[in-house]
């Protein structure tokens, strides 16, 4: 049996209750704006983007703790990192979430987002947690991908 | 205390195995299923389950064009089913266009009237409306260039008629009111007689979204007043693929097609083609045959319903309803039960009318600031079905200044005791997301 406790797990709900880089913030190189139809979860999200470099990113978001809870840890993950490290990221992100719990994320990679982990196996919150590194992709591809 | 007759209500879930099967949730343990999501779908008894079956395996031909036996049995269950429908909504079959939901029989009386409209017009529904209801005025508007207006709903949720008076929402340039008779989310019940008596004597066309009220009471399109009457079949008690769209004969018959193909013509030359007299111009290629004959069963289940009420008098013997009546007294006693039940539970703010008169048994809330969401997954785990989200009301949900919300939604097989799972599964809610007492 798969207990509900493995969906939310402390880290998340402590993300959650204290989001990370909250707030829209200036300066930003580009804002998108991205929902979960099915739900109604919102999100805008600006990033700020220095050459190869993600130097900010900040959100406006309302949704449940693992959509609110997934963006914190992304944000905490990318932000000063390179692009290509960020989109690398949403691929072994996407691709656990996908594994219906056969992929593990590494924690030395990963950080809080192992605990996520959890999510693959409940496969109507898959979208959730991708609602935050979706629109950080779609930033990215919309400020000329990894170049 | 006993508010159902406990052995027909048992004898009635009995009827629909998948209430008794019990259900494995995603992290939780097995255990049976409280169903409290009808107002999306409903589940089906075995009657329906057994007529679709019979049709596939001994009936199974395409309708109108297959000349041979089976072809001509295959027709008369179609038709069948349609007369079934048009008496349980006290129509005539010819009135009866067969789509594949409401969402496609709103969208067929948007685009075929929108060939009425032009700039100058305007369009009123309200700020209730499931988005299929909804969209397809817009789009019909866009297309137009008509204006679309709505009601507003007052604090409690209902319909604001003193409003929309006082600001003459419908007046000489409305040409279509197009109305939820049953919100999907606050369970409000739209005073739909008065909004179409006022909306006739501006010559508009007056269409009903009957989604949520056609499968909870008796349906009589005269006492409507209305023109046209959506519906769809899964949510009272038939297959998912079928909806259906009653209008007024004179009207269907004075509108063009929607979709264009076989069995909608009368002749067709390559220059230009003739069409079919209604329903059958508005039901282009092969319907949904074993659907319909499953809708059909369907009707017959709902007509043959039975519930024990208590009389009012003291020594009578309590009265016996049939059909559409006994299914709304059902909804009836559950509905004050389920309001008593959930307006005791902490910080559960409701969305909609918080008295049981004149509303039915959906109920819409929040829970403190636990996302609706995440309560969902609590109950879900606890083998509670409920929906998360805006329910297709994402505008209603704005006007009370909220993202999304938890709802309850119950029909002729739910039990008192399902609501106290329930109510119970809040508690628990409440508990894991360490809500302060």
């Amino acid at each position: 049996m798969i207990d509900l406790h493995s969906l939310y797990q402390d880290i998340i709900l402590d993300h959650y209750r204290a989001k990370h880089h909250s707030g829209l913030r200036e300066p930003f190189s580009v804002e998108v704006s991205h929902v979960n139809p099915s739900c109604g979860d919102e999100l805008q999200l600006r990033l700020d983007r220095d050459g190869d470099v993600v130097g900010d990113v900040s959100y406006l978001a309302e949704g449940c703790s693992i959509s609110q809870a997934s963006t914190s840890v992304m944000s905490d993950l990318v932000i000063g990192g390179t692009v290509e490290h960020a989109l690398g990221l949403y691929d072994g992100f996407l691709e656990m979430l996908e594994g219906q719990g056969a992929v593990e994320l590494d924690e030395d990679v990963y950080g809080d987002a192992i605990a996520f982990n959890g999510v693959a196996q409940f496969p109507a919150r898959v979208k959730c947690a991708m609602l935050g590194w979706a629109a950080l992709r779609d930033a990215i591809l919309r400020t000329g991908g990894e170049k | 205390m006993t508010l159902f007759d406990d052995a027909l209500l048992g004898a009635r879930r009995a009827d629909f195995p998948i209430l008794n099967a019990g259900i494995e949730p995603v992290g939780g343990k097995r255990t049976a299923l409280v169903y409290l999501d009808s107002a999306n779908t409903s589940q089906k008894p075995e009657a329906v389950l057994k007529a679709v079956d019979e049709h596939y395996r001994y009936h199974n031909a395409n309708v109108a064009r297959a000349m041979h036996t089976l072809g001509a049995q295959a027709t008369a269950a179609f038709e069948g089913a349609r007369d079934k429908v048009a008496a349980f909504v006290g129509g005539v079959s010819q009135e009866i266009v067969f789509t594949k939901n409401a969402s496609e029989a709103l969208n067929l009386a948007a685009y075929t009237l929108s060939s009425r409209l032009s700039p100058g017009d305007e369009v009123v529904i309200s700020v209730a409306e499931h988005h299929s209801n909804l969209v397809p005025w817009q789009m019909a508007c866009q297309r137009t260039g008509a204006t679309l207006r709505w009601f507003d709903v007052t604090d409690e949720g209902r319909l604001d008629l003193a409003k929309a008076r006082a600001d003459h929402l419908i007046n000489e340039h409305t040409k279509v009111v197009s109305i939820t008779a049953l919100s999907n989310v606050t369970g409000a019940l739209t005073p739909i007689r008065e909004i179409a008596d006022w909306a006739h004597r501006f010559g508009a066309v007056v269409i009903a979204d009957g989604s949520q009220y056609v499968p909870h009471n008796p349906t009589s399109v005269a006492d409507m007043g209305v023109d046209m009457l959506a519906f769809t079949g899964h949510k009272m008690l038939g297959p998912t693929g079928i909806g259906v769209l009653w209008g007024k004969y004179d009207l269907l018959d004075s509108l063009p097609p929607f979709l264009g193909g076989g069995e909608m013509i009368e002749v067709v030359r390559m220059a230009a083609s003739t069409y079919a007299r209604p329903p059958h111009r508005f039901e282009a290629g092969t319907p949904p045959i074993a659907q319909a004959v499953g809708l059909g069963a369907a009707v017959d289940y709902l007509n043959a319903v039975e519930e024990r009420v208590p009389s009012r008098e003291r020594g009578q013997k309590p009265k016996t309803l049939q059909g559409m009546s006994a299914v709304a007294a059902h909804d009836a006693t559950l509905t004050e039960y389920a309001l008593d039940k959930l307006l005791s539970v902490p910080d559960l703010h409701l969305i909609g009318p918080k008295v049981p008169v004149d509303r039915g048994s959906v109920f819409a809330f929040t829970l403190a600031d636990v996302h609706p969401h995440d309560a969902m997954q609590v109950l879900d785990s606890l083998g509670i079905a409920v929906r998360g989200g805006h329910h297709c009301a994402r505008p209603l949900h704005e006007r009370f200044g909220v993202q999304s919300s938890i709802r309850v939604s119950t029909y002729l097989y739910t039990t008192t005791a399902e609501i106290d799972a329930l109510v119970d599964g809040l508690m628990e809610v409440r508990r894991f997301f360490k809500v302060a007492p």
